[in-house]
C-alpha cells in the first residue's frame, strides 16, 4: 500500500515508477453522468464574457497603476498598489489558466495573447507551464506524476505561509527562467515537455528575461523602485489572493486516487474573488470537465452538485476545515480529509484507488 | 482495397457534432461539419488516450475533452500544444441516408 512508502515528489523517481506500474498514471477517472446534449451546450465557447471581463481587468490594471504612479512617494499610493498587485500577481493566474485551456475566448488568438501576457506576469514559462498543466489534468495529485502539487506531504507549513507573500515562488520562478534562458532544461521538465517543444521553452524564457533586464535598467536609470513596483515585484506583494484561493484546490485531500471528488475541492466565494479567480472555485467541476468555460461553471455546478461533496460555504470555512488535517499530516502523512458525499451521489469506489480509505479519519 | 463500412444514419450525428464508432477493435470519430459534410478520424486523441467523441466541434476543429488539444478534423492536422501528432483521417461517403467510412 502507498502508506508504507515515503512519497517521492520528483517526476522521475520511485513514486513515478510505482504510479506507472500500478496504473495510476494516465488512468481513467470518475465522471458524473451528464447527457451529451447538455454537455455540448455547456462547452460552447463565446468571446463575449471574456472580452467584457478582460476589458474590466485591463482598465482596472491601468487605472490602479496610474494611481500608484501619480501618488508614488506618498502613502496614498498604497491602496492603488494593493489593487494593482492583486490584479497583476493573482488574477493573472486564472487568466493564464483559462486561456491555457483555450476555453476563455472562442477566438484562439485572444486566448493566446492573454495567455502570454499572464504567463509573463506570473514569471511562468508559457511553454513549460502549458505542458505541466496538461500533466496536472492527466494525473491530478498523483505523486510522482503531477508537476503542480502545491503542498506536499508531510506539509511544510512555513513554506505554505511564505507562499502568501510570493517569496518561495519568486525564488523558484526567476532562477528557472534564467536557467531556461541559458538553454538548460531539468530532468523533471523533460519528463513532461516533448523534445520538439524544448527550443520554445528557451525562446520564451529569453523574452521574459529581456523584459526584466530592461525594467531593472530603467529602475537604475531613474534611481527608483517604481518600474519594479509595476513589473516584477507585484509577483511578490500581489500573489496572496492567488495563493489563498489556489491552495484550497487540493490541499489536505486524498492523493493517488482517480476520482476528483476525493482530491479536489469546490468552495463558494464572494463575487470579487470569483472575478479575480474566474470561477475556479468550482474546481471539482473544472477538473471533471475541463472543456467547460469559466463562465459556465456555475451552471455545471448546479447540474452535478447532487453527485459531489457539499462545497465549503466560504474560504474561511475551508481553511478551518483543513487546518487540523494539515497538523495531523505532520505526524502521519497518510492522513487526509475524506469529504462526505450527499445521499444522491454515486459512492466513492475505494477499491479502484491505491489509497487506503480507512486512513481517512476526518 | 479497403472496405466501406456502414457507421450510422445521417441523422444520428447532429450538425457541428461528433459521435464515436467502434469497429474491428478500433475506435473512430465521425464528424458532421456546420456545412453538413461528414468526416472521420481516429477516435482517440494522439496526445493521450481520450475519446474525441466526448469533445467539442467548432467549425473545422475538434477539441479533445481531456487537455483541450485541437485538431482540424477535415485534415487531421494537430493545431498546437498539447497535441503535436496529426490524427489519421478516413474517407467518408453518404449513401441512401447512411454514413460509410473506408477503413484501411
Amino acid at each position: 500500500m502507498a502508506d508504507k512508502i515515503k512519497r517521492d515528489y520528483s517526476l522521475v523517481g520511485e513514486s513515478t515508477r510505482r504510479a506507472i506500474e500500478t496504473g495510476l498514471a494516465s488512468a481513467e477517472w470518475y465522471h458524473t453522468d451528464v447527457p451529451r446534449k447538455v454537455m455540448k451546450e455547456l462547452m460552447q465557447r463565446s468571446d463575449g464574457p471574456a472580452i467584457r471581463d478582460t476589458i474590466i481587468w485591463i482598465v482596472a490594471i491601468l487605472g490602479s497603476a496610474a494611481g500608484g504612479i501619480y501618488f508614488w512617494g506618498s502613502w496614498w499610493c498604497v491602496p492603488f498598489f494593493f489593487v494593482y498587485g492583486v490584479l497583476y500577481g493573482s488574477s493573472s493566474d486564472s487568466r493564464w489558466h483559462e486561456c491555457g485551456h483555450g476555453t476563455a475566448f472562442r477566438t484562439r488568438w485572444m486566448n493566446d495573447v492573454v495567455y502570454q501576457i499572464a504567463s509573463f506576469m506570473l514569471m511562468r514559462n508559457p511553454v513549460t507551464w502549458r505542458w505541466s498543466h496538461a500533466r496536472h489534468h492527466t494525473d491530478t495529485i498523483i505523486v510522482g506524476r503531477d508537476a503542480e502539487i502545491a503542498v506536499m506531504r508531510p506539509p511544510d507549513l512555513l513554506r505554505a505561509a511564505l507562499a502568501f507573500i510570493g517569496i518561495l515562488d519568486f525564488r523558484y520562478s526567476l532562477p528557472t527562467l534564467v536557467r531556461n534562458a541559458f538553454g538548460k532544461i531539468s530532468p523533471d521538465e523533460r519528463s513532461f515537455i516533448p523534445e520538439m517543444e524544448l527550443p520554445k521553452v528557451v525562446t520564451a524564457a529569453r523574452w521574459h528575461i529581456a523584459i526584466y533586464v530592461v525594467t531593472i535598467a530603467l529602475a537604475l536609470y531613474m534611481w527608483s523602485f517604481l518600474p519594479l513596483m509595476l513589473i516584477g515585484l507585484p509577483r511578490l506583494y500581489g500573489s496572496w489572493h492567488m495563493v489563498m484561493t489556489g491552495l484550497l484546490q487540493h490541499i489536505g485531500l486524498a492523493d493517488n486516487v482517480v476520482d476528483h471528488r476525493l482530491n479536489t475541492r469546490t468552495v463558494y466565494m464572494n463575487p470579487i474573488s470569483r472575478f479575480i479567480y474566474w470561477n475556479m472555485n468550482y474546481h471539482v467541476e473544472h477538473h471533471m470537465f475541463p472543456m467547460v468555460p469559466y463562465h459556465a461553471l456555475p451552471r455545471l455546478h448546479e447540474l452535478i452538485k447532487h453527485d459531489l461533496p457539499v462545497p465549503n460555504p466560504s474560504t474561511w470555512h475551508a481553511y478551518r476545515e483543513v487546518w487540523p488535517v494539515l497538523l495531523k499530516q505532520l505526524k502521519y502523512e497518510d492522513h487526509f480529509l475524506k469529504r462526505e458525499l450527499p445521499p444522491t451521489a454515486r459512492p466513492y469506489r475505494g477499491e479502484f484507488h491505491e489509497v487506503n480509505m480507512s486512513a481517512a479519519a476526518e | 482495397m479497403a472496405d466501406w463500412v456502414e457507421v450510422c444514419a445521417v441523422d444520428d450525428v447532429e450538425e457541428e457534432d461528433v459521435i464515436r464508432f467502434d469497429y474491428g477493435g478500433r475506435t473512430f470519430a465521425i464528424y458532421r461539419s456546420p456545412d453538413d459534410e461528414f468526416f472521420a478520424t481516429d477516435g482517440f486523441c494522439t496526445h493521450e488516450k481520450a475519446h474525441l467523441a466526448d469533445g467539442l466541434v467548432m467549425d473545422d476543429i475538434i477539441e479533445c475533452p481531456k487537455h483541450n488539444g485541437r485538431f482540424n478534423y477535415k485534415t487531421g492536422q494537430a493545431k498546437g500544444a498539447p497535441v503535436c501528432v496529426n490524427l489519421m483521417t478516413y474517407p467518408v461517403k453518404v449513401e441512401a441516408g447512411k454514413v460509410l467510412i473506408q477503413i484501411g
